[in-house]
């Protein structure tokens, strides 16, 4: 075939694109391979794959995309945390003359990529998932507001995952660092298709980001339980819809700043670049916008999974529920008001840096006030250390440290000395694995006996647990040492000797970490098998104090048989506390959303256009479009998108649940 | 947890003796200055800190379960006393912060020019300030010494107690220039200057490097920094001085291009308006120079005739500069002689002659110009009309 | 955990809903509508602030003054803001149940909104004619980013004009096509507003600069 009619057909994709050069990489994809056709021949052998598609893949059930979010994080976590043992191997390898193990080609797409999925493929998923379960339960509602765009968010956000994975096979990914500031990230620096595919995905996986932001925020407003006045919201409610405000506020600015962008690379325009007026520092001024709020999207749920853990697992009402809510909404304010601290060396003049230096600063007042309200809510509890609530403690202890070097990076003068070293590396790490993460993994142990009628086991669980927070201080103590003996981020080989010891524990404390994951996977993994001996059969376990305790585990398809009442912002302690009695009788029949497949084709859609846009196979990105549209189109032709669930079937149901409960006495 | 940390850091400290904490023990002062707030700071923080991490194990050990004679309030959640105290101690701290922050950030500003050598030591009005133009190329350092006629490639010296005046920018993609033991980093971006006052007060040799991640090569992207006696430093000189060989714009775009670990190169000669030809990137013959862009731009644009004074590039620094679907790569080709660019500076700011500590007693209100618009928005403050 | 098994008597709080209404399809769908059309506002405001820093770099290529036809650009605004006016009346006639009218009035509205877009192409093409294409320079990239984006907008809301009609058509003034009427009223009478900012900061402020 002819070169053009081969360009026309293929675009830039040609053989030479797949890394078949690389062992590591095709190590890698034959293990992935292997898997995948393992999974996909099981799925098949054992007829899953009508069941997959009905109950979950086109599941318009907040639940299930909920848990269908973790599983993605999960996933991608592994992935993530594979980039991560490899920057340390290779740094702590590199001395004395030797190069490692990676090239600045394969090493450089290992760094952008690790923080990239790690931000947006591991920690958003786990964030959103435990919002979408876990939200409209705590308010007493059926669903989200919009569950069909649910299901489409979730697909786009998985459509973004599966492009940055193809990255790894099919051509490269980006070697610009997580944020591909230009003039690097633009054509003339990184003409290959590694920013074509960060841009792509994150795109993809924005729109479903922002889209569910929207959902949220209206399933918040709209769909509270009577009685649930904004101030008797749970705590975590609060959190998450600070969040999904500021998912909504910020992510758009995102969406700008990454067209404008592909605008540059793929029409040539002038917003980033060095000649004809552009501006690369727009570039800066603008990503950063959105992603300092991001780190607060991230770190708010966490903040109330820790208020909802502390509170339950002390026995006590939370202490200051009204300062915590205020200051999360100050939070959510002041966190727009501070992006410039990430560039503090960029040139501006010192008064706008001690501005910017000082609200961040000021940031802290509220994070202060809120770790004093965990501190108080213990006081004078009855803690019990189940492992939510040591997942608690350990991030009490370890996001101070955080904090503490945050505000540290806060003051412009000291900010010259420690930006960009690996300081900084270790500043938010700390915070973002002691505060996101660890409240995932105390939401995730917390909530999983709700979702699935089982609790987690508890000696896996604290053989990960010890083997994380151990891990963490080793991997990233010594890159506070090193941030002080100015060390930056990102090299790959060293020259000083006396800096390698450093390196070797940082990359024994990843190891530490990967044990933790395992022990993780091998707590569901028991878990599973043991589930009748870690059974609950009462839907409240932990003698919790929110709605979502009321209902069974797991929940009915409806969630409440009748809505709920509330009277306390811990409804559920107080219905426990004034003699609730779960009704018997006089159900009716109950009206749900029905499922639809058109998410997950759109997503397909979408993700199918955004590899044809990275590879400029342009017949494929348009048909895309094309199909897109149509399809888009065809949906809102379908009017009935509700049906019933019959009173037979909700009696039938709750007359399970009763026999259950009248067994457990 | 304070047991597992004991354990990470054992093996830690054999190693100690060998390491070399260049932040907290820098050579220079403005370093040294910096490393004092690094530590005022921290000092602030633990106060509120360390009571609350000693509050969270002790509550978290007194309260739990099987410790029945611990108090038990299940209802006890409001207490408008305790709330005051923690709304205000950190806001207390905060204040205290705010307050060092703007002092310090002013105080230090890298644009201002320096008010003292060291701690003790007025500035020597004799001594004129050492001009170094910095430019940061992919993948290596270019020090142009304008007073000597010299220039290097990843070898800078200065001497001791002399004030060091940098003018910064890049060729192609943003760096950041950052000698630990100097002092502290600022960005080195195309087209634009970013300025750094410093001054050495040791002899000795020290790392500097780029901060700022910039492709393939940035790994090797280093250079020594010496500090050298008065004797040392011209000695230093006349070394590049004899190295021979000149620094024009072709030499220059020769080595612009991109390479890896770059040997120490020296010129003994160097084209005078070489700096300002690379700040206004108009170091191609014919190239219009930014500063005579933004002069045409600020006085509305060349109108129709703006339209056809583009040419095509002709040179590549990498494979391919043009986009799928834009047209070929062009730039706007100058009007005025290249040979005569009116090249612009940034402005400084003046530091009032003083050897007040940073912190303390007598502390000065620095000085320090209103904010601007466009250097609120883009980061960079707006070049001066000189 | 204690379930007593007798039902709730009189005078205990009350804890449930015995005899609820589902919220109407629909509940959320205008607060859901007004938060998209807060973030896509976001995105011409950072648009808007992209033209903003850009818009006086010409690299000594042409500056707006060269470039804006005026006499066409409020032509054009005339078009847009007499078809947000149609569309008032579209929704007025839908209140009122006349299927025909309301038809009529979306399909004057949808022929403002192509002669919209017509002009703008028309003014898009003499440019790049000219050569003074988005490549040109910054000044010029953030100038058809920001008319085109808006252009762009006002060519989906034609496509969901069509869509609408065709569904109005086929199954009448329903209450879901009166609501999904309503959000694009929303929409059009928000790229109305936007388009008032364009043309006073990018047109008349650009030609006055």
């Amino acid at each position: 075939m002819s070169p053009d009619l081969l360009k026309l057909i293929f675009g830039r994709l040609g053989i030479d694109s797949l890394p078949l050069h690389e062992p590591i990489l095709v190590g890698t994809f034959i293990m992935v391979a292997l898997g995948g056709i393992t999974l996909f021949a099981g799925v098949t052998y054992f007829r899953l794959w009508g069941y997959l598609w009905r109950e979950w893949f086109t599941t318009v059930d907040h639940k299930r995309i909920g848990i269908m979010y973790m599983i993605l994080g999960i996933v991608m976590l592994l992935r993530g945390f594979a980039d991560a043992l490899m920057m340390r191997a290779q740094q702590a390898l590199a001395f004395n003359g030797s190069e490692g193990f990676l090239p600045a080609h394969h090493y450089d797409q290992v760094f952008t990529a690790h923080g990239v999925i790690m931000i947006f493929f591991v920690a958003m998923p786990l964030v959103t998932g435990l919002m979408n379960y876990v939200v409209p339960l705590q308010i007493g509602a059926r669903d989200v507001s919009f569950p069909f765009l649910n299901n489409f968010s979730f697909w786009m956000t998985v459509g973004g995952a599966v492009l940055v994975m193809a990255s790894l096979f099919i051509g490269e990914f980006a070697r610009t660092g997580w944020l591909a500031y230009p003039p690097l990230s633009n054509i003339g620096y990184s003409p290959d298709v590694g920013v074509d595919y960060y841009i792509w995905a994150l795109q993809v996986a924005g729109v479903g980001t922002t889209l569910s932001g929207i959902n949220l925020i209206c399933t918040i407003v709209k769909l509270r339980c009577p009685g649930m006045t904004m101030m008797k919201m749970p705590v975590f409610t609060w959190t998450s819809l600070c969040t999904n405000i500021l998912i909504v506020a910020s992510f758009p600015v995102l969406t700008v700043v990454l067209a404008l962008l592909s605008l540059d690379r793929y029409v040539g325009t002038n917003f980033f670049t060095n000649d004809f007026g552009g501006s690369p520092m727009m570039y800066v001024n603008l990503i950063w916008i959105w992603g300092h709020p991001e780190v607060y999207i991230l770190v708010l749920p966490a903040f109330g999974i820790f208020s909802e853990v502390t509170s339950t697992f002390s026995g006590k009402r939370l202490f200051g529920y009204t300062s915590m809510v205020y200051a999360t909404v100050v939070i959510t304010i002041l966190s727009y008001l501070v992006w410039l601290h990430h560039f503090f060396t960029m040139g501006s003049g010192a008064s706008v840096n001690s501005f910017f230096g000082i609200t961040t600063m000021i940031i802290s007042i509220p994070t202060g006030a809120k770790m004093f309200n965990w501190l108080f809510t213990m006081y004078r509890g009855r803690i019990r250390y189940e492992l939510p609530m040591l997942w608690t403690i350990a991030f009490m202890l370890t996001f101070v440290i955080g904090g503490m070097t945050g505000v540290l990076l806060a003051v412009p003068p000291a900010d010259f000395v420690l930006h960009n070293s690996l300081f900084l590396i270790a500043h938010f790490h700390n915070v973002i694995i002691g505060g996101v993460v660890f409240g995932a993994f105390a939401g995730i142990n917390y909530w999983f006996p709700k979702a699935f009628g089982f609790k987690l086991d508890p000696f896996w669980g604290k053989l990960s647990f010890w083997f994380w927070v151990t891990g963490f201080y080793m991997a990233f103590m010594p890159l506070y040492v090193l941030g002080l003996m100015g060390v930056t981020r990102r090299l790959r080989v060293f020259d000083d000797p006396s800096l390698q010891i450093w390196f070797v524990i940082a990359a024994i404390g990843a190891g530490l970490v990967f044990l933790g994951i395992l022990s993780m996977l091998m707590q569901f993994a028991v878990s599973f098998l043991k589930r009748e001996q870690l059974k609950d059969v009462t839907g409240d376990p932990w003698d919790a104090r929110t709605l979502e305790w009321a209902t069974s585990s797991p929940p009915p398809d409806y969630n409440f048989a009748f809505t709920p009442v509330v009277h306390d912002n811990d409804a559920w302690w107080d219905m426990k506390k004034r003699g609730y009695q779960r009704p018997l009788v006089g159900f009716k029949s109950i009206h749900m959303p029905r499922s639809t497949g058109t998410g997950i084709i759109l997503a397909g859609f979408a993700t199918a256009m955004g590899f044809g846009l990275i590879w400029y196979i342009w017949w494929l990105a348009a048909l895309s479009f094309i199909a897109l549209l149509a399809v888009g189109i065809g949906h809102t032709f379908n009017y009935h998108r509700d049906f019933d669930i019959p009173a037979d079937d909700v009696i039938r149901t709750e007359d399970a649940r009763t026999k259950l409960l009248a067994g457990a006495k | 947890m304070s047991r597992l940390k004991i354990l990470a850091l054992l093996p830690l400290a054999a190693a100690l003796s060998g390491c070399n904490y260049v932040v907290l023990a820098p050579a220079g002062d403005i370093a040294a200055q910096q490393r004092d707030l690094v530590i005022i700071s921290t000092i602030l923080m633990l106060l509120i800190v360390v009571p609350v991490m000693a509050l969270t194990v002790l509550f978290a050990w007194r309260y739990r379960q099987s410790n029945s004679s611990a108090r038990y309030e299940p209802d006890w959640d409001h207490s408008t006393k305790l709330e005051l105290v923690i709304w205000s101690a950190p806001l207390l701290i905060i204040v205290c912060l705010g307050a060092l922050t703007w002092m310090g950030t002013h105080l230090l500003d890298p644009y201002r020019t320096l008010g003292r050598i060291h701690a003790d030591r007025a500035i020597d009005q004799s001594k004129a300030p050492l001009e170094v133009d910095v430019v940061a190329l992919d993948w290596k350092w270019l020090f142009i010494y304008p007073d000597y006629g010299i220039a290097t490639v990843n070898d800078l010296a200065a001497p001791v107690d002399r004030p060091i005046n940098f003018r910064i920018t890049a060729s192609s993609v943003m760096n950041s220039f950052y000698i630990p033991a100097l002092a502290g980093q600022i960005y080195a971006m195309p087209g634009m200057e970013t300025k750094l006052h410093a001054v050495v007060n040791h002899a000795g040799t020290f790392k500097g490097f780029s901060a700022n991640y910039s492709g393939a090569g940035f790994s090797g992207m280093h250079f020594n920094f010496q500090g050298l006696d008065d004797k040392g430093f011209d000695a230093w000189v006349a070394q590049a001085k004899s190295a021979g060989g000149s620094l024009g714009r072709a030499e220059y775009l020769q080595l612009e291009k991109p390479s890896e670990n770059e040997p120490v190169r020296r010129w003994g000669t160097v084209e005078s308006d070489l700096y300002r030809l690379i700040l206004n990137m108009c170091v191609e013959t014919g190239k219009m120079c930014q500063s005579e862009m933004m002069a045409i731009d600020a006085k509305g644009g060349n109108g129709h005739e703006g339209l056809n004074n583009t040419l095509p590039l002709s040179y590549d620094k990498y494979a391919r500069r043009g986009t799928e679907f834009g047209p070929e790569p062009s730039f706007v080709a100058g009007t005025c002689t290249p040979d005569a660019p009116q090249g612009q500076t940034t402005a400084a700011i003046k530091a009032p002659l003083d050897t007040a500590p940073l912190i303390g007693a007598g502390l000065k209100r620095p000085t320090f110009s209103p904010l601007k618009s466009s250097s609120f928005f883009l980061g960079q403050r707006p070049k001066s009309d000189s | 955990m204690t379930v007593a098994v007798n039902p709730v008597q009189t005078g205990e709080p009350v804890f449930y809903l015995a005899d609820e209404h589902p919220h109407p399809e629909g509940y959320s769908t205008s607060l859901g509508f007004w938060i998209y059309l807060m973030s896509d506002c976001l995105i011409f405001a950072m648009l808007f602030a992209a033209f903003g820093v850009l818009g006086a770099n010409y690299a000594a290529g042409p500056a707006p003054k060269d470039l804006f036809d005026l006499d066409l650009v409020a032509v054009n605004t005339s078009m847009l803001l007499l078809s947000s006016i149609t569309y008032g009346f579209a929704m007025l006639t839908m209140q009122q149940n006349k299927i025909a009218q309301t038809q009529m009035w979306l399909l004057i509205t949808g022929l403002f909104g192509a002669a919209f877009i017509g002009i703008e192409l028309t003014e898009f093409a003499h440019m790049i004619h000219e050569g003074a294409t988005p490549q040109r320079s910054a000044f010029l990239s953030a100038f058809f980013t920001l008319v085109g984006t808006h252009g762009l907008h006002v060519s989906c809301g034609l496509i969901w004009l069509v869509t609408l009609m065709v569904q109005v058509w086929r199954y009448g003034l329903i209450e879901a096509n009166r609501r999904r009427l309503m959000c694009l009223s929303m929409f059009w009478h928000f790229l109305d507003v936007v388009w008032i900012g364009v043309f006073t900061f990018v047109y008349l402020l650009g030609v006055l600069r």
